[in-house]
């Protein structure tokens, strides 16, 4: 990367801060402060916005540079990220989205603690909230990091951190002053670039080769150095038990960790209706799938046309592979559409960071003020509006953010995300399937299934390679590894089912009937929706 | 099929929409549909049309939620009474029903996808070698049943959203309105 990328890059990423800026003013200008409209944006989006948003809320730029790095690196092995997160979508279509969106009026925890014992769910159901996010927030801030790395040419340091406070500055002012409906036309409108960007990218890729997908394969195969291999699965995950059992693990949390991940739920809450969340997730899956899929020919594309050595010679775990392709595909790093190319695709990739991180911010900041906050405050205390709560929240969250994003800037993205899946399959997702579902289900056993799902992924994590005993961990100096995978979900996720199922056999209180068919009739038919 | 429009509808304009943005754009929606379903005739193709005539609606749903919570409104406190509507609701075969609709339909699907997914990522992990045998070109099993996923996730989300628009969506509507009026029957009585 040398210097004469960089400016256009910088130009087209001012512009789009500017354009986001100028949004979230505008929204502010007319807000009520209330919390239907900081939280939910008033609940007036269309379907073809919210999916738009939501498709702009999921594909963050773990999606966009590291699945397209992974498949230019290890072929086949990279596609299988793309393929669980898009089916977890269906788990959300059928289970989730229509449900959540009648039952609840912000937060996972109004679900959750609806039937429930109140004030001991929702601190539950906020604390594990908060921690998905955070886990998020810290993958997509390393992130953000990475890519001023490799904008600015590795001039070390100090770009680096101040990229990570940068986005945090960013994100905070977007949402404490915008709320929900400035955060969804951020969404939407980094939704239609990268979707736009990455169109650009496929037609050119497929220019390339003439529309011969089967020519692409080929060379890519042949480029690889792994030749028929590369197209089959098992150049990263194979291997031994070990790294298969890892990716059954990482598989299960992808699919079922999207259903519990606070941002995406609190997107349903945007919506007038059941029915209308249902259409923009159709939209949504729509739109992800398309994505995923042109994914799949830029990946195969960039090992191709670029060639995995040089990917691997930019960065490690492939995560410029994209922007390389971009700048090949213009015409070369000496001609002007190489560079313009070049700087559209990191500008995109700068604007997916920002806005994901935007979108988790605002749902963090809604789980400490309106299941938290409103748990945990003194009843003495000054009763203070919840919205300005979420909105100092939300300046909290970005320092903790920045604080961890600067601290584990050598973690790998994608080890992070996947983490982040994990602990939302185990802790959120079913305190939330069993209370739309189970009519028995009790408060101790909303209670345990989430902190059964939490804290065993937490310490599974920590006890894993990825912390101490080999020489890519966080301490490599230090050896108390004592569970071989890298993802804890294979072990965590039925841990959290069991703990839930668990608490509720063994808890004295007997469901209350009324509160069932209470939670049924209103989730299917949406009476008494907010 | 077309009382059953002008059920909804009239159920729509009525005075106990609360929330007017909300419920304005669903009842917006619902014209707007009726409207298409009978333009198209799309919805008499459905073999499951004649059952969804019948099966709830016109005599089973108003008659059993309606009288009996109304009858004891003034005798118990508001909550109470949502409490004993929200059951007799849950109860009414119109209710279970739409239930029985959506889980008819869930359940399959879910236990269908989950399994073909989990099957992928096995197969992707333990078979490999059945994973790169070649079909056609550079075209192998695992590219194949890679895009599988991809097709079934599609179709799958088609299917649900066809099946709740023609088989739910109505039926929920209706119940939503009703419960919503004795609710709030319930809840102005007690004060």
């Amino acid at each position: 990367m040398t210097g004469n990328h960089q400016t256009p890059a910088l130009l087209l990423f001012s512009v789009f801060v500017a354009v986001t800026l100028g949004i979230t003013t505008w929204v502010s200008r007319n807000r009520h402060g209330s919390a239907e409209e900081f939280y939910a944006g008033g609940r007036l989006f269309s379907p073809m916005e919210n999916g738009f948003a939501i498709a702009g809320d999921y594909m963050s730029a773990a999606s966009f540079l590291g699945v397209s790095g992974l498949i230019a690196l290890f072929g086949y092995d990279g596609l299988l990220y793309g393929v669980g997160f898009l089916v977890a979508w269906l788990v959300v279509l059928f289970l989730v989205a229509e449900l959540v969106r009648n039952c609840g009026r912000f937060t996972l925890a109004d679900v959750v603690a609806a039937r429930m014992s109140e004030r001991p769910v929702r601190i539950a159901a906020g604390t594990s909230s908060v921690t998905v996010s955070v886990l998020y927030l810290v993958a997509q801030m390393v992130g953000a990091g990475s890519l001023v790395a490799l904008l600015l040419g590795n001039t070390g340091e100090a770009a680096r951190s101040w990229a990570v406070i940068g986005v945090g500055a960013l994100m905070v002012v977007y949402v404490s002053l915008g709320g929900m409906r400035a955060t969804t036309w951020i969404q939407i409108v980094k939704a239609v670039l990268l979707l736009g960007g990455t169109v650009v990218l496929t037609v050119l890729v497929l220019l390339r080769f003439h529309g011969d997908f089967d020519q692409l394969l080929r060379t890519a195969a042949d480029r690889s150095g792994h030749g028929a291999a590369f197209l089959a699965p098992g150049l990263k995950y194979g291997g031994d038990w070990t790294a298969r059992f890892d990716f059954m693990s990482l598989g299960l949390a992808l699919v079922l960790g999207t259903a519990g991940l606070p941002h995406i739920l609190s997107r349903f809450y945007t919506v007038p209706t059941a029915r209308a969340a249902r259409r923009s997730v159709v939209w949504a899956i729509g739109l992800i799938g398309g994505f995923y899929l042109m994914t799949i020919v830029l990946g195969f594309g960039a090992a191709a046309i670029v060639g995995p050595q040089a990917v691997r010679g930019s960065n490690a775990s492939g995560n410029t592979a994209v922007p390389l392709l971009a700048l090949d595909l213009g015409g070369g790093a000496d001609s002007t559409g190489g560079t313009v190319l070049f700087a559209v695709v990191t500008a995109v990739a700068f604007a997916t960071i920002l806005a994901v991180v935007a979108g988790i911010t605002l749902a963090s900041s809604a789980s400490v003020a309106h299941d938290l906050y409103a748990s945990l405050r003194r009843r003495d205390a000054e009763p203070r509006s919840e919205v300005t709560v979420a909105r100092i929240a939300a300046v909290g969250v970005g320092v903790v953010a920045i604080g961890l994003g600067l601290l584990a800037r050598d973690l790998n993205v994608a080890f992070l995300v996947g983490l982040a899946f994990a602990v939302a399959a185990s802790a959120n997702l079913p305190a939330l399937l069993y209370s739309l579902f189970w009519q028995g289900f009790t408060t101790r056993g909303a209670v345990w299934a989430v902190y059964g799902g939490l804290i065993p992924a937490l310490v599974l994590v920590v006890l894993s390679p990825v912390v101490s005993g080999s020489p890519e961990s966080l301490f490599p100096d230090m050896d108390f590894q004592y569970f071989p995978l890298q993802n804890p979900g294979l072990v965590s996720i039925p841990l959290g089912f069991v703990a839930g199922w668990l608490g509720t056999v063994t808890s004295a209180e007997i469901a209350d009937e009324a509160k069932h068919a209470e939670t049924e009739v209103r989730s299917l038919t949406g009476a008494g929706a907010a | 099929m077309q009382s059953s429009n002008d059920r909804a509808r009239a159920d729509g304009d009525g005075p106990e929409t609360g929330g007017p943005t909300s419920h304005a754009r669903e009842h917006h929606e619902d014209l707007g549909r009726a409207f298409v379903e009978t333009a198209g005739d799309l919805h008499y193709e459905d073999p499951w049309y004649d059952a969804l005539a019948s099966g709830w609606g016109e005599s089973a749903v108003s008659p059993h939620v309606s009288e009996v919570p109304g009858a004891r409104r003034e005798r118990e406190t508001g909550a109470a009474a949502a409490a004993r509507i929200y059951l007799e609701v849950q109860r009414s075969a119109a209710f279970q029903e739409v239930r029985r609709r959506y889980r008819r339909f869930v359940v399959p699907a879910v236990l269908g996808f989950f399994v073909w997914y989990v099957a992928y990522v096995v197969a992707a992990t333990t078979a490999p070698e059945f994973m790169a045998r070649p079909v056609a070109g550079a075209v192998n099993v695992a590219l194949l049943a890679g895009l599988g996923q991809f097709l079934s996730t599609f179709l799958l989300t088609w299917a649900y959203a066809r099946h709740a628009r023609l088989r739910r969506d109505r039926a929920a509507l209706e119940l939503r309105w009703d419960t919503q009026e004795l609710t709030r029957g319930a809840r102005g009585g007690a004060l």
